[in-house]
């Protein structure tokens, strides 16, 4: 395969007809929600919002695993980083995230041995080489990073690597959308899913949510067109009054998904109840791991005690990030709150709303800019 | 980290049990670990999440999406539109 055939996803030419069929298509105004961070992101950066009819209105969904991780995990992060003979690994957006006193980065600055790294196997490769120090990873991630995480614990197993934990904070996309869609403020008509997300879970999960909640889910990808045919596919069904689920992504995306990784994740991890940054706890959206693997558990493995969290009292991240605010509606956003300078998680990841629209102000949409 | 990245599979081999691959994403090249995805070949394109490819792109599905299209497309060139 040539690598020209990816790009054609972005085709000028297809998107301007694309987005003719949308304007075709459309008689009413209609709310939808894309899930994934990522979507948030190339949605600004294309600046689709402008392209299509005024109609859509866009609600950036919780999809972004830095900006959910509850801040105790992040005080957690922050006092076992701080723990001498600890070398703590992350992925480098975590290390700016604002907890309660400090982020990763101030234990760093203080002299901590706080590295970044690309994949849970790189952290597993430290371990091995410092076998006298205990090397403990910040399993943050939705579906997609999973995989990654439950067989670096089986490595660990495999090769009797004893000083090697992680710090989890795994969430799962589903009980999101539920919770989203059982809310009595919601106002998401239709949902674009999370691609990647999909690529690992499939869209089975889904389903039952279409049915129950009498709502379109359509399975988007990444490149313009991949999320305008989303849109199109969207809005088709909810000007016919329909309610499936259907797959827009097939070059990546199989109804059951990659199986032999949901296998691995069912082995290693069980599901809990989980507390999202700013929305609260979402029943069973999360996964621990098994009480087999209780030695990489880095919550066992290290006492921790218990601090007062206490969120900036300015952020509005819970709002945005349950698409009942947009981020130009926080008093701070873009003043007291920068990427430089993140006051919430959700202006951290360039996966977060507040730091997509920072990022690609060019394109802000404002409520002025919208309705003319 | 949701982001998948596509990248080229140049090599494949195992190391401590984990078949892991040479990745191409558009000029850097980067190890992978490919266990999720027994079926792929050197040549093929993967999608790959935090060092793990967990998915091989579908040349065929990628065609057809972008011929479906790309008829839309030339269907309404030859049509009159309104706008
Ligand atoms: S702009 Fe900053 S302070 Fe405001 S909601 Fe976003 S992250 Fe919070």
């Amino acid at each position: 395969m040539d690598n020209r055939l990816l790009h054609k996803f972005r085709d000028p030419k297809l998107v301007q007809t694309k987005l003719r069929q949308i304007k075709k298509l459309i008689t009413r105004p209609w709310t939808i929600m894309e899930i994934c961070g990522g979507q948030t992101h190339a949605i600004k950066k294309f600046g689709l919002e402008q392209l299509l009819p005024s109609e859509i209105e866009f609600i950036h969904g919780p999809g972004c695993p830095v900006c959910v991780t509850s801040l105790e995990l992040v005080d957690k992060a922050i006092q076992i980083a701080s723990m001498p003979n600890v070398i703590f690994t992350s992925y480098g957006d975590m290390l700016r995230v604002p907890g309660s006193r400090g982020d990763l980065f101030s234990v760093k600055a203080n002299g901590g041995d706080v590295r970044v790294v690309y994949s849970p196997l790189d952290s597993l490769k430290i371990a091995k080489e410092n076998p006298q120090r205990e090397v403990v990873f910040f399993a943050i991630g939705f579906e997609t990073t999973a995989p990654a995480n439950a067989m670096c614990v089986l490595q660990a197993k495999a090769m009797g690597i004893e000083n090697f934990s992680l710090l989890v904070s795994h969430v799962c996309v589903p009980p999101a959308m539920r919770a989203i869609l059982a809310s009595p403020s919601n106002r998401v008509q239709g949902f674009l899913a999370a691609g990647h997300v999909c690529t690992v879970m499939g869209y089975w999960e889904y389903v039952p949510i279409a049915q129950e909640f009498r709502i379109p889910i359509v399975v988007t990808g990444f490149e313009p067109l991949d999320i305008l045919d989303g849109v199109y596919r969207v809005v088709q069904q909810l000007e016919t009054g329909k309610y499936e689920v259907e797959n827009a992504y097939s070059r990546l995306v199989t109804y059951e998904g990659n199986r032999a990784a949901q296998e691995v994740i069912r082995n290693v991890f069980e599901v809990c109840d989980r507390k999202w940054r700013g929305i609260g706890i979402i029943p069973k959206s999360g996964w621990k791991l098994r009480d087999e693997y209780s030695k990489f558990d880095a919550e066992k493995r290290f006492d921790t005690q218990a601090i007062e969290t206490q969120e900036s009292p300015i952020c509005i991240a819970g709002l945005v990030l349950q698409g009942l605010k947009k981020p130009y509606e926080c008093s701070a956003f873009g003043t007291l709150c920068t990427p430089q300078n993140p006051l919430g998680a959700t202006m951290v990841s360039s996966e977060g709303a507040c730091a997509a629209y920072y990022l690609y102000a060019r394109n802000l949409e404002t409520p002025e800019r919208k309705h003319v | 980290m949701c982001l998948g990245v596509p990248g080229k599979i140049l090599e494949i081999y195992e190391t401590n049990g984990l078949t892991m691959g040479k990745i191409d994403f558009g000029g850097v090249v980067r190890e992978a670990c490919l266990t999720y995805v027994p079926e792929a070949k050197v040549g093929d394109y993967v999608l790959v999440h935090v060092g793990f490819a967990l998915n091989v792109i579908s040349e065929e599905e990628a065609n057809e999406t972008l011929a479906l299209l790309s008829e839309i497309a030339n269907l309404e060139e030859e049509l009159p539109t309104q706008d």
